[in-house]
């Protein structure tokens, strides 16, 4: 197979195959052992500076805020961050100065919204840069590669485009077809943080509702990081065994942090807290704004349970609880923000 | 404001909506083409299936998604799985319409979503391709919806994150993109355009009611052609109107633009 155009951007988060087995084979550990442990013993350990990191779930839908927000706490540095679909968590990091590096697929943005004032700050004045760009099928199907041990995936994404070559993709021809196809390469985070609603102690994890990109980037992350809503009997786990969507040997930390995924929403149990985000929405469009928020949110506490009492506690959760039930109504302060 | 009044916006959710037809199946993003599509399913269309890319399958919408992530994207749906599933059956050619936006586009209908400026320090940082890129090149027929304006109509674009007909005819089959897929139809505040079959360029196709033909031009660095023909968009209806405010947008997410 002839190359016929390659991607101009750095191959990030790549390993030979082989080197990744053995990889697996001396550091993973496949015995069901207790992996417990709190929230700061977490990142301490599985999270080092200049680390490529990925978010699971979808940017403030499902995401392991109590992890972001200790990796803010600690000062990590140097960061390359998979923006997969990186809302709120990428705003964060990117804004915090932890993340020098981004591989933008979805990043700097807040969806409906509008755009993320802190994290483009960090880009337009150079501090961040984004090195190489994606699409979200096309960093999807990098973490499916990875999670199927294979070096590359084909696709039929991203051909013909700039955002092709701004990436570390090649094209080839198609031995069978003939046609012209983009070969991704696979990509394995040095480490992940996944945000499920229960697991065990071993970290057996359930997921509910859509798992976004889940599946594959638990078994494609080197060190995967479970925060959980709650940690449950194993048996829970045994009696329901379909609704595991990561196994033990891919986890190598459990922290159990209840309303973890706050500003975020987490499916079937609370919705987004939109008030929240339109404070920091409001806060970020200054530097010293942006650091107000993080020495009240961030480093004005010392655990995330403080955290949740300072954004308003059970009254809060409870009435996020009703928005994600839909027995009251979705409340945006945003959507009244000056533009 | 009355019922016999309406925004732009408005104009453009009515009509875009009756471009998709019953029974088709359409992958959404955020804001506007929601509107559209949630629009379509209370008029004309309620078999419409609706996929959202993080992987909600066929939702019911009581409450419009902030994400295409969110709790909202997989409401009482029939499957709430995967990106990896929604972008392989769109791969697949499972997928009829793909709705998307832009910052810039130009002739052939090739989106920017990424940066104004160099890339290396641009001037505005935008989100990047997120699933654009993918609609663009997966679905069969793709349907823009965005404000024009000679900055937003370009000659070049700043990137091309999105493909559209890239340089005309033939050239997604020679890039590899599936064949017979590509850009189907662009909605701005001004009226309705296709894409000439020869040439693969952006031409007029119905002007919004009470838009005079010089406004397209004039609101476009590049040329759009005019053909013989065109019709007239109609106004968005009373029962219209109250759907896009009462039921579909109470909240003024997105109409209040």
């Amino acid at each position: 197979m002839d190359v016929v155009e390659r991607g101009e951007g750095p191959l990030l988060a790549w390993h030979d195959p082989d080197e990744q087995r053995e990889w697996i084979h001396k550091n993973k550990n496949r015995t069901m052992v207790d992996k417990r442990m709190d929230v700061k013993t977490s990142i301490s350990k599985f999270v080092r500076d200049g680390d490529y990191i990925a978010s699971g779930g979808f940017g403030h839908v499902r995401v392991s805020m109590s992890g972001v927000y200790e990796i803010i706490r600690q000062k990590k540095r140097h960061l390359v961050l998979a923006g997969k679909t990186a809302v709120h968590d990428c705003d964060v990091l990117v804004a915090s100065g932890c993340v020098e590096k981004v591989e933008a697929a979805y990043s700097f943005g807040h969806e409906l919204r509008g755009l993320s004032p802190a994290s483009r700050r960090m880009v337009e004045s150079g501090k961040v840069q984004a090195v190489t760009e994606i699409s979200n099928a096309g960093i999807q199907w990098r973490i499916r590669a990875a999670a199927m041990g294979l070096p590359f995936i084909p696709a039929r994404v991203m051909l013909g485009t700039e955002t092709f070559k701004k990436s570390a993709a090649v094209a080839v021809t198609d031995p069978y077809s003939g046609k012209r196809i983009a070969l991704l390469p696979a990509c394995y985070p040095d480490v992940a943080l996944i945000h499920v609603h229960r697991c065990d102690m071993y970290g057996n994890s359930q997921i509910d509702g859509i798992s976004v990109m889940d599946m594959e980037l638990a078994r494609a992350a080197r060190r995967l990081i479970v925060t959980t809503e709650k940690i449950v009997d194993h048996e829970v786990i045994r009696n329901e065994s379909w609704r595991t969507n990561i196994p033990f040997f891919c986890v190598d930390a459990v922290v159990e942090e209840p309303y973890g995924s706050h500003p975020g929403n987490m499916p079937l149990l609370y919705y987004s807290d939109e008030e929240h985000i339109s404070e920091w929405l409001k806060l970020s469009k200054t530097e010293e704004g942006a650091s107000q928020y993080f020495d009240k949110y961030v480093f004005g506490v010392k655990e995330f349970k403080e955290y949740i009492e300072l954004v308003g506690g059970m009254a809060k959760m409870k009435k996020l609880e009703d928005i994600e039930h839909l027995r009251a109504p979705t409340e945006a302060p945003w959507a009244v923000l000056e533009k | 404001m009355t019922s016999q009044e309406y925004s732009t916006v408005e104009q453009m959710a009515v009509a875009a909506s009756k471009l998709i037809e019953d029974g088709a199946t359409v992958l959404t993003g955020t804001g506007l083409p929601i509107i559209a599509v949630a629009l379509a399913i209370k008029t004309h269309a309620p078999n419409l299936t609706v996929v959202f890319e993080a992987g909600g399958i066929a939702p019911r919408i009581p409450v419009l998604p902030i994400s295409v992530g969110d709790s909202r994207s997989s409401y009482e749906a029939i499957m709430a799985t995967s990106l990896d599933y929604v972008m392989g059956v769109a791969q697949q050619g499972y997928i009829d319409y793909g709705m998307l936006g832009g910052a810039q586009m130009d002739v052939y209908g090739n989106l920017n979503t990424t940066v104004i400026g160099p890339h290396h320090l641009p001037k505005a940082r935008l989100p990047g391709s997120g699933g654009a890129n993918d609609l663009g090149s997966l679905c069969w027929r793709t349907i823009i919806m965005m404000q024009q304006d000679p900055r937003k109509f370009v000659k070049k674009l700043d990137f091309l994150t999105t493909p559209g007909y890239l340089d005309g005819p033939g050239s997604r089959e020679e890039a590899g993109l599936p064949t017979g897929t590509g850009p189907y139809r662009v909605v701005t505040q001004l009226g309705i355009y296709g894409f000439d079959d020869a040439t693969k360029k952006l031409m007029l196709l119905s002007l919004h009611p009470g838009v005079p033909v010089e406004e397209v031009n004039r609101n476009s660095s590049f040329e759009i052609k005019i053909p013989a023909q065109i019709g007239r968009t109609a106004a968005p209806t009373a029962e219209e109107l109250r759907l896009l405010r009462d039921e579909i947008d109470p909240s003024k997410f997105i109409l209040r633009k």
